[in-house]
């Protein structure tokens, strides 16, 4: 289980720091999968990135981040190496280029594990296993990446990432290249990581609410490094409150509504600049709701069970 | 209006190219005046090799496109034809030059094509142009391009697309790079040209943002054509189980995916064969050269069952 209390990443630049990830809080439980939404820009992927590799640029401001009750020491980057891949583990964005294009798969598996201390002989058939699990085939062991299609260099990545059964899977983006069908295939087989018992707990970053809907347990809605609103798949789904969370997903086209029908509208205007960032709620200038209170730090609403927004606006039980 | 006969385009690869690889192979479509087509299809179709081939930003290996009467696939002045074909990309943050002011897009048009305009009068077409893509031109005009958002700079993108006699534009996957909660608004100004007189090729891989303009829809896979037709016909009433596949698989915001597998694209399909047979469920020996057949009036699909 993942506990996130606070945490700050902040991108250092000449002109000052572009607050990416700024006080955000959350957890995440055994067995559960938390899907984590937002727009370009919104600091899920600083999030994601930070919780595993935290590397100048990004610089740790604050924040404490507990897995199984151990606080991670991210901000270490040399103590971080006792976690990293054995308590938590990430498929990256560009997975079908985080191959070594010059070594055949199998070596490059065994230089990456005994760099870690592990005799691969050991592990060898639970990696046999986990091809199998994740659909291919024993003989890509002996190819070169260049020989594997993107799907199966990407499948390849999730079996070296999941390879020690970490507590934690990030994965950022993983579908964002795939047509439709491969990305259900491949959004199941991630969720198959979880239920299979490979890995305890699982986020899933994406900017398509529609694929967290269809496997996450909760919904985290980002919004310019802040959380807006956390909750429960169904209650996202059905009750957003949020305005931003609201605005955002009657913005999507969906099968089934056409232009002719009606015409959909999107959020005016633009997310503000991280680097010096407005004071108060950061959504303000985009909201239709907007009030002099607006210009505060919005507060934590509980508006049901599990279900909580930072907004002005949103009532309990709303 | 444009019409693609027999298009294919091949790349050689292997070792000395021997062997060749058709990212297009054998493709036919017609789109008529003031219609949107979209081009469906996943990474590696061949759906932006398409919108090349009729920009003529690479040649055909063999077939033929048609521009009004005018056959462009070998044409050598392509200044005319440009005037009334233009394209816009994925990527509007590569389209402008970082050190130059963003209205430097527009000085060139008018010195590559209409050297004779005054700047004058040129400057008040681009302002018209502009305020009526639902930009204001004096917040946009004399800004450098990273002070715009990725919005914005498609817009301007479309608004130089605009400036000349445009008849067609192709239109690359122009919206995913964009933030979800700005990209619909570019969608509705495709429409409202269309309105307008405008036709546009819309090459995207999302199915909801095709149904959501197009009049009519090509889905492509592997550079072959599986399914083509009047849009509401192949999203109600598909035919090839390759659409069936991917309709099956959208996720939607309200419904919770069938049980119904999904499979991984595998390495490739035997020669002669439909090009989906290794990912079918209804693959046999009896899919060897399929060619489109008529399901109903404007709706076609290259599936033995049909």
């Amino acid at each position: 289980m993942l506990e996130v209390e606070g945490l700050k990443l902040y991108y250092k630049t000449l002109k000052g720091h572009v607050k990416a990830v700024d006080d955000v809080s959350f957890d995440v439980n055994d067995g559960e999968l938390l899907g984590l939404a937002g727009e370009s820009g919104c600091g899920k992927s600083t999030l994601g990135n930070g919780l595993i590799l935290l590397k100048p640029p990004m610089n740790y401001f604050g924040g404490m981040v507990q897995l199984d009750h151990t606080q991670l020491p991210i901000d270490d980057f040399e103590r971080m190496n006792d976690f990293r891949f054995s308590k938590l583990s990430i498929i990256p964005q560009y997975a079908m280029d985080a191959l070594n294009p010059t070594r055949k798969i199998g070596v490059y598996i065994r230089e990456v594990l005994q760099s870690r201390g592990i005799d691969p002989e050991s592990i060898m058939d639970k990696l046999l296993e986990r091809l199998k699990f994740v659909n291919l085939p024993e003989r890509v062991l002996k190819m070169y990446p260049i020989e594997l299609s993107g799907g199966m260099k990407q499948r390849m990545v999730m079996v070296m990432s999941t390879l020690l059964n970490p507590s934690l899977l990030i994965a950022d983006e993983v579908t964002s290249a795939l047509d439709v069908s491969s990305q259900k295939a491949v959004c199941l087989m991630i969720k198959g990581f979880k239920d299979a018992g490979i890995v305890k707990s699982l986020i899933f970053i994406t900017h398509d609410i529609s694929v967290l809907y269809q496997i996450a347990d909760r919904i985290m809605i980002m919004y310019a490094g802040k959380v807006a609103e956390i909750g429960k798949t169904q209650q996202i789904a059905s009750n957003p409150v949020h305005p931003y969370t609201k605005m955002l997903m009657f913005s999507l086209p969906e099968v089934g509504i056409r232009y002719a029908h009606g015409i959909l509208s999107g959020i005016p205007g633009q997310p503000p600049q991280l680097l010096n960032p407005p004071t108060g709620c950061l959504f303000k200038e985009r909201c239709p709701l907007r009030g002099k209170e607006c210009d505060e730090e919005p507060p934590v609403v509980n508006v049901e069970e599990g279900h909580i927004a930072y907004c002005w606006k949103v009532t309990q039980n709303a | 209006m444009l019409k693609a006969t027999n298009l294919s385009k091949a790349y050689s690869v292997g070792s000395l190219g021997r062997e060749k690889f058709y990212a297009v192979d054998n493709v036919n479509f017609e789109i008529q005046e003031r219609e949107i087509v979209s081009l469906i299809g996943e990474s590696g179709s061949g759906k932006t090799t398409i919108g090349k081939l009729i920009l003529r930003l690479t040649k055909p290996t063999s077939g033929k496109i048609v521009f009004n009467d005018l056959d462009i696939t070998m044409l050598k002045s392509l200044k005319e034809y440009y005037k009334h074909v233009q394209g816009i990309f994925q990527d509007p943050f590569s389209s402008y030059n970082p050190i130059f002011k963003v209205d430097r897009v527009f000085d060139m048009v008018r010195e590559e094509f209409y050297p004779s305009e005054s700047v004058n009068s040129w400057k008040e077409k681009v302002t018209g142009v502009i305020e009526s893509i639902g930009l204001n031109p004096k917040e946009v005009l004399g800004k450098f391009p990273h002070q715009l958002s990725g919005g914005q700079l498609q817009r301007l993108l479309i608004a130089r697309a605009l400036l000349m006699e445009t008849k067609f534009l192709v239109a690359d996957e122009i919206i995913s790079m964009l933030d979800a909660s700005t990209r619909i608004d570019i969608l509705n100004i495709l429409v409202k040209l269309k309105e307008r007189g405008l036709s546009v090729l819309f090459i995207t891989h999302d199915l909801s943002l095709g149904y959501y303009i197009s009049d009519k829809t090509v889905i492509l896979y592997r550079g072959s054509i599986m399914e083509y037709g009047d849009t509401e016909k192949i999203f109600n009433n598909s035919a090839h189980p390759y659409t069936k596949m991917l309709l099956n698989s959208i996720p939607s915001l309200h419904q919770k995916w069938s049980n119904t597998d999904a499979s991984l694209s595998g390495r490739s399909a035997p020669v002669g064969y439909c090009k989906f047979y290794d990912r079918c469920p209804l693959g046999d020996e009896r899919c060897k050269n399929i060619e489109l057949r008529k399901v109903e009036e404007n709706h076609f699909a290259a599936c033995k069952n049909v």
